[in-house]
């Protein structure tokens, strides 16, 4: 596949990896975060830890979207479900995520009807098929998804389409890694920056992790090749005593982020006070709600919303999983009681999910060697 | 420095470094352990109700059957959970199969429902070896079904039976409400006799065999997902329904064969987990071996999909003595159906149970059992 199989190139990472062997001081340990979910499930995918030295260690950070989403939440949305005449309309990765009292796919089982998009224009199109039904959106992620969350809300109002509304769950990246720095259980040498992210809000709000923290961070794609020479660009500035924020992933993030994405964002959505994020607790500012304006397609306006905080099951660690603290086996329930069949914790859940990427893609690799296949030729 | 030479205090610490450096790699071997403790008890079945995952043919789907159904019909002919049932009738043995077909939309490229109901039943008869000889039919109508939908899903099988050199036989037709059925379901049942002196089955896996999937994988899944019309993508594409039996004859006289199934639900990777875990053995896979054509694989990424979790309806995957590999190929390659055919991986002693990839990017990774449908990733 063009433009995809290049930067999946088995050659060029091996010389990689030579570069980043040779950056690496004797005796000393590395870890760096990769923020985003996409990093995560990228690393699990191609086995990219197998062409890193043992001293560099990856932990994976807050930036899975269908992970943050706190129980409550699921139980409000479910709630919302429920009512007469509401179709309810969510990403894939949304659909097993426990709350309180079961999943998407649990209440779907049960009688709600719940619906897979694969963007909330999807959710528009189901919304003008069925005039007389309600059609909620359920808005997860950061600042990857929120723009088109609020240009669908601009094109229903453009439309006149009044039986839309969004159950608006979006989250701040920003805050979210501030909570991570200001954690006292964590060392990190650096970030791996995510790239989607980016595309939107650009590089310059990182800069604080450099100048006020002295971390680097290097702002990633999303291929393996990416990933790898992040890493590169992030010991080399550690080699060098740099601490500074550096584009990786120029072919997509400008520097300054995507105004008329920022722009529609800040015309639909306003920040909220504080928000709680699973595992992490409440962090202020760090999500968005419906401004005033939009209130009728506000889903929480618009529909009684229980609101009720679900603590986290005690067992459960996924906080100390987002902040990196765990390695996702280190987790009292990992794989035993927490499985993709049975998730007790969000991490489990998302293919994005450092836990649920550990278990189906991780377990045994860097324990392993690549075995050579002698194979025929390709189609 | 020689090590006699160290000062004591740092002798110290470099030995509790390092212990702390190496503890968790066993720490986290003892974690993996458990974990596949964990995996091989016996399934529990947690939900109150169906839900879709159940359907999915991955982990879910494994639990209901062997929590409801085995637990309800247990005996020895069951046991295996073939994709037939192989019966000993003094005078001979028959293999004995049944399928259920509820495919949305009905017609899409490539074929429809009925060539869909036929094609199947046929290839679960031959991948257990048998030649197949007779099919029932029998058809849940929606009232209101157009009558010129239903001669069209009949003559789709008349030719496919015809292809397959099988007869329609018997069959049961019921019609239910308006609102009570999606259309039309087939169920096909079938014989076939098992004319060979050969004996297939996971039991005659073993390490240094080789594993050949007979051709690209993924069609089917993703000609039916872009015909259902929701993604507003379109695609050069056709399901790859056909039936097998001649490919599996002529791979039957060519090489010593130890086990074979048709790569339907849950992909190439559903079966080659059902090898690892039946036989007690590792599957090792080569991702550049796997034929798939770009087309799927660029419909892949861009929903989030991996083509091995993806349906086929004309491929089937088969473990063969592993000095007769190419042979295997050779013979497939003869037959329209079996032209893509390609050695793919190999079966090792172990870790038993797993299924590990070799990735293009030169790392390694695990493939699991999904629990339900693949669900597409959020960004």
């Amino acid at each position: 596949m063009r433009f995809v199989d290049e930067y999946r190139d088995a050659g060029e990472a091996r010389r990689l990896a030579a570069r980043i062997r040779e950056l690496c001081e004797p005796g000393r340990r590395y870890t760096f975060m990769e923020v985003c979910g996409g990093h995560t499930h990228t690393i699990y995918k191609h086995g990219l830890e197998d062409h890193l030295p043992e001293s560099v260690s990856l932990v994976h950070g807050p930036g899975c979207p269908v992970c943050v989403i706190p129980m409550g939440r699921v139980d409000d949305a479910i709630a919302i479900a429920r009512e007469p005449g509401v179709i309810m309309t969510s990403f894939g990765d949304m659909m097993r995520v426990p709350g309180g009292q079961g999943s998407f796919f649990d209440a779907k089982a049960a009688g709600a009807d719940i619906r897979m998009v694969y963007s909330p224009l999807d959710a528009l199109k189901i919304a003008r098929q069925n005039p007389e039904r309600t059609v909620v959106f359920m808005a997860i992620g950061f600042e990857t998804t929120a723009p088109s969350t609020a240009m669908t809300v601009l094109r229903a109002a453009a439309e006149g389409i009044g039986n839309f509304a969004v159950f608006c769950n979006h989250v701040t990246i920003i805050p979210a890694i501030k909570a991570i720095l200001d954690s006292p259980d964590l060392r990190l040498d650096g970030f791996i920056g995510p790239g989607h992210v980016s595309t939107v809000i650009g590089c310059r709000p990182y800069s604080f992790i450099a100048r006020d923290y002295g971390k680097p961070l290097v702002c990633a794609g999303f291929e393996p090749l990416d990933v790898l020479q992040s890493v590169y660009l992030l010991l080399r500035q550690l080699a060098e005593g740099r601490a500074e924020v550096e584009n990786q992933y120029t072919r997509v993030v400008p520097w300054d982020g995507n105004q008329r994405a920022l722009s529609a964002i800040s015309q639909v959505m306003e920040l909220r006070p504080h928000f709680e994020w699973r595992g992490l607790g409440f962090i202020a500012h760090s999500a968005l709600r419906m401004r005033e304006a939009y209130a009728a397609y506000d889903a929480e306006t618009r529909f009684p919303v229980p609101g009720v905080r679900v603590a986290d099951p005690k067992a459960c660690q996924c906080g100390e999983v987002l902040k990196g603290v765990l390695k996702p086996w280190e987790c009292k329930v990992f794989g035993t009681a927490c499985t993709p069949e049975t998730p007790i914790g969000t991490c489990m859940v998302s293919s994005e999910g450092a836990c649920a990427a550990y278990y189906n893609f991780g377990r045994f690799t860097r324990r392993r060697e690549p075995v050579p296949l002698a194979l025929g030729p390709r189609p | 420095m020689s090590d006699r030479t160290v000062h004591t205090a740092e002798w110290a610490e470099r030995a509790l470094a390092e212990a702390a450096h190496h503890e968790p790699a066993s720490r986290e071997e003892q974690v993996l352990e458990r974990i596949e403790r964990a995996r091989r008890r016996r399934p529990k079945i947690t939900e109150e109700r169906v839900t879709l995952a159940h359907g999915a043919g991955g982990k879910a789907s494994r639990t209901l059957i062997e929590a409801v159904f085995v637990e309800a019909f247990r005996n020895p002919v069951l046991q295996p959970l073939d994709d037939g049932a192989t019966l000993d009738l003094g005078t001979g043995r028959l293999v004995f199969t049944t399928d259920a077909y509820v495919v949305s939309p009905l017609f899409f490229p490539g074929g429809d429902i009925g060539d869909l109901a036929v094609n199947g039943t046929v290839n679960d008869l031959a991948v257990c070896g048998a030649r197949p000889m007779y099919l029932s039919a029998a058809f849940v109508l929606e009232e209101g079904f157009p009558l010129a939908d239903l001669r069209r899903i009949t003559a789709s099988m008349a030719d496919a039976a015809e292809r397959a050199g099988v007869k329609v036989v018997t069959g049961d037709t019921k019609v239910v409400q308006r609102g009570k059925a999606d259309g039309c379901y087939v169920t096909t049942a079938g014989v076939g006799a098992l004319e060979r002196p050969v004996t297939l089955g996971e039991s005659q896996v073993r390490p240094g065999d080789a594993v050949i999937v007979s051709g690209p994988i993924g069609e089917h899944g993703i000609t039916v997902l872009i015909a259902r019309g929701d993604l507003d993508i379109e695609a050069d594409l056709t399901s790859d329904t056909a039936p097998l039996h001649d490919a599996v004859a002529a791979l039957l006289d060519a090489v010593p064969v130890r086990m074979m199934r048709d790569a339907t639900r849950g992909g190439v990777a559903t079966v080659l987990n059902e090898v690892a875990r039946g036989a007690g053995v590792a599957v090792t896979v080569d991702e550049r071996a796997l034929p798939v054509r770009p087309i799927v694989s660029g419909a892949c990424e861009l929903l989030g999909l991996d083509p091995l979790y993806v349906a086929c309806e004309g491929r089937f995957v088969a473990v063969v003595d592993g000095d007769h590999a190419e042979a295997a190929v050779t013979a497939l390659r003869r037959h329209p159906v079996g032209e893509g055919a390609a050695v793919v991986g190999r079966i090792e002693p172990g870790p038993p149970g797993m299924v590990l990839l070799n990735t293009a990017f030169g790392g390694t990774r695990i493939v699991d059992l999904l629990v339900g449908d693949p669900l597409p990733r959020i960004c």
